[in-house]
């Protein structure tokens, strides 16, 4: 009796030990739905796997939502350990020095291994500084690509374009067969950014904002940028393209209904389509212009992991410890697989591979594909400060442009004037 | 008070803003001067805390370009005021704002009036109907708003189907107009409840007496509304004004939010959304912060109007 109570009491003093000894992090994040359970799947993982540190993950709601808790934390000194930031966020947390620990200086200040090869080539630069030194860990990464419905196109008696030349030709039969030809979700990522990666064009100058921060001007109301949209305008007179606004979903929605026959979407829209939509469908990579290129590798979408800076020395290794422990190849082919995002090291693509997961779901290898494409110069990544507004006026502008108020012509100059002002004034808040 | 005029001199203006808060009709005296001040302290602190203090800081903000972080503040001086007022963008917000308010506040005190009148005159089941139209109230403004977006979504929305009989293909988050109507009527069906609730009970407060005297006095039903029943409504319709006012202007935030579904491109939103769009998604503190000293400006303003302005003509029973 006395044996068993004081080897329960000794039990009870061992956790209670282990449990002093653990150091606590903290991660705030913005998913939610099925990404937010893999993440706390992901933690859940990381706690077992080790004994030294315990991590929380915490849903803040949106990327927005979640950029601007941290911000708001760090002002007041209470900021996690491990902070999700959007693309169009980077500019904002990496040009903040002295908010985070670069990722890199992090890692190996640790003592651990890192190498930028081991990540796969369209996402080693986009969080990175210009010297390619990562400041943000690539986490949930993704590429717009092109879904299609297989029965439309089938009807139709066309096969998915690749390039937006195709587009023109398979379009016209596309309707012949009663389908709206394309839809896109967020033309801001789509036709915008990823037209100036696919089709490797300068998209702000300073080396796409990555040089300095003066100065910084966009290079949006060029000649090629306008084509796309008067081509997009001009297929939509048409009835070629169907716009459903800003929304993200609003645009998919015809899709998944089978009135839309093909839809740029992310490659991470993959693991809800397979639940939404109402026929066979596959996908293959966002057109280009075959009269501007070759057809480059695009920018990745998603968000990165930063290390927040004020905190404590063991606190850093359990976050340089988590860092390494997500890049591990077991790791990012269970995120890539239950979410559809990107792996985004090498070695958990060829694992992925080997495992026989793009074998079973073909669709899943496009997204990584299309980010393994060759680089050109501007498919890199951009840094543009206040780049969430810049992109409100870009999507107020389109809206204005396809219920014919203003012409892409017109909504461009808008947006590079209005844009050039945001950047200028991004440049003032920097030190 | 004889000096209706807009005061031009400070001395003048000391005694027009004294003329606001009137004599107490009476006073208490307390024996230790300290006293009062020790019950009104928790009011206070909570003012101070949770008013004054921020105030303060978007004031000290709205003079500053600042980095997010926080790591580096530029004095501008007043060009946050200055790129705000200059920029078109904003001047169209507040035009549609000042649109919204006046539409919204209209329908939604003409509706609610309506209805309380109509209710207060049913005898048999009024119980039943006051209920229905009341529990609108219970619902928030974002449920509210999902409710409206559900109505008025482009692939789903039953309001949509039936513009389409009439041939109107009604693109709410496209067409600005479009939106504009769907944002007024949802942000109004959510206010009518609360306007009926006051006005039936400032009808039911109407003596009998009166209303029968009226009645043997005139036959016409709108004429006695008009001439007796309005007037002695007129302190609720002036409390309802104002709450009326201050949800156009703000509470409606949530409706709008849900509504734009957090993307608003070129759809109608009001000065209250654009400071959050700027401030918090945008992370632009000095100018979010000019906005919302601009915007307390306004409001002040107003509340100042209202009651030099209105309360005077409005007959406390």
């Amino acid at each position: 009796m006395l044996k068993t109570a004081s080897f329960a009491a000794l039990a009870l003093s061992m956790s209670a030990l282990s449990a002093f000894a653990q150091t606590e992090i903290t991660w705030w994040h913005g998913m939610g739905g099925r990404n937010g359970e893999v993440i706390n799947e992901i933690s859940q993982k990381f706690n077992e796997a080790q004994a030294e540190c315990h991590l929380t993950p915490l849903s803040k709601g949106t990327y927005e939502e979640a950029l601007a808790s941290g911000i708001a934390a760090f002002r007041s000194g209470e900021q996690p350990n491990i902070l999700q930031v959007f693309d169009a966020g980077a500019a904002t947390i990496i040009n903040a020095k002295g908010a985070t620990i670069a990722a890199e200086d992090l890692i190996t200040g640790a003592g651990k291994p890192f190498s930028r090869d081991d990540f796969i080539a369209g996402v080693r630069n986009f969080y990175a500084d210009s010297t390619g030194k990562f400041i943000g860990m690539p986490f949930n990464s993704s590429a717009p690509i092109l879904y299609f419905n297989t029965d439309a196109l089938a009807k139709a008696g066309v096969a998915a374009p690749k390039t937006w030349e195709e587009f023109e030709q398979v379009a016209p039969k596309l309707k012949a067969a009663g389908y709206i030809p394309l839809a896109a979700s967020q033309l801001t990522w789509m036709m915008v950014e990823n037209f100036k990666s696919r089709n490797n064009q300068q998209f702000a100058t300073n080396n796409n904002g990555y040089d300095a921060v003066e100065g910084t001007q966009l290079i949006v109301n060029d000649d090629a940028q306008v084509m796309m949209f008067d081509k997009l305008k001009e297929w939509a007179d048409d009835g070629y393209y169907g716009f459903y606004g800003a929304g993200w979903a609003d645009n998919q929605k015809p899709f998944e209904e089978g009135k839309v026959a093909m839809w740029i979407g992310s490659s991470g829209s993959f693991g809800g389509l397979q639940k939404t939509a109402v026929m066979p469908f596959s996908a293959t990579y966002m057109p280009y212009w075959a009269a501007l290129g070759e057809g480059t590798q695009s920018f990745i979408g998603g968000a990165a992991l930063f290390a927040m800076a004020g905190k404590p020395a063991e606190q850093n290794a359990c976050t340089a410890e988590f860092f390494s422990f997500l890049t591990s190849p077991e790791v990012q082919v269970y995120w890539h697989e239950n979410t559809g995002y990107v792996p985004v090291t090498t070695a958990a693509y060829e694992l992925a591979k080997k495992q026989g997961w793009y074998d079973q779901k073909p669709v899943a290898e496009v997204g990584i594909q299309q980010l393994m494409l060759p680089g050109g110069d501007w498919s890199k990544g951009y840094r543009l400060g206040f780049y969430p507004q810049i992109r409100s006026v870009m999507e107020r502008e389109f809206n204005r442009i396809f219920s014919g108020e203003v012409t892409p012509r017109q909504a461009f100059d808008t947006i590079q004037s209005e844009g050039d002002a945001l950047l200028a004034r991004f440049a003032k808040t920097a030190n | 008070m004889t000096d209706t005029p807009l005061p031009n001199s400070p001395t003048r203006l000391r005694r027009w803003l004294d003329g606001l808060h009137s004599a107490p009709a009476k006073r208490v005296q307390f024996d230790r001067p300290l006293t009062p001040w020790a019950f009104v302290l928790p009011q206070l602190l909570v003012v101070v805390v949770f008013f004054y203090w921020p105030s303060v800081q978007a004031v000290t903000s709205s003079f500053y370009i600042e980095d997010p972080f926080g790591f580096g503040a530029t004095f501008v001086g007043l060009e946050n005021y200055q790129s705000v007022l200059a920029s078109g963008e904003y001047r169209s917000i507040a035009g549609f704002t000042l649109f919204f308010a006046v539409l919204v506040t209209a329908l939604a005190l003409g509706a609610g009036l309506l209805l309380a009148v109509k209710a207060d005159a049913v005898i048999r089941g009024s119980a039943q109907y006051k209920t229905a139209l009341i529990s609108v109230y219970a619902i928030a403004p974002p449920v509210a708003g999902l409710i409206g977006m559900m109505f008025f979504d482009m692939h789903i929305g039953p309001f949509v189907t039936v513009a389409s009989w009439f041939g109107w293909q009604m693109q709410v988050g496209i067409n600005y107009w479009d939106t504009v109507l769907a944002l007024v009527l949802v942000s109004v069906w959510k206010q009518i409840p609360y306007n009926f609730i006051f006005f039936l009970s400032g009808l039911q407060s109407v003596p009998v007496s009166v209303r029968e005297a009226a009645a043997i006095d005139c036959r016409s039903g709108w004429r006695r509304f008009y001439t007796v029943t309005l007037p002695l409504l007129a302190p609720t319709a002036f409390f309802l004004l104002i709450i009326n006012v201050t949800y156009a202007l703000f509470d409606t935030f949530g409706i709008i939010d849900v509504m734009v579904k957090d993307k608003p491109a070129n759809n109608p939103i009001t000065l209250v959304y654009k400071v959050y769009l700027d401030g918090f998604k945008g992370n632009d503190i000095g100018g979010s912060a000019a906005q919302s000293v601009i915007l307390m400006g306004v409001v002040f303003a107003l509340t100042i109007l209202q009651f030099r302005f209105l309360e005077k003509r409005i007959h406390y029973g």
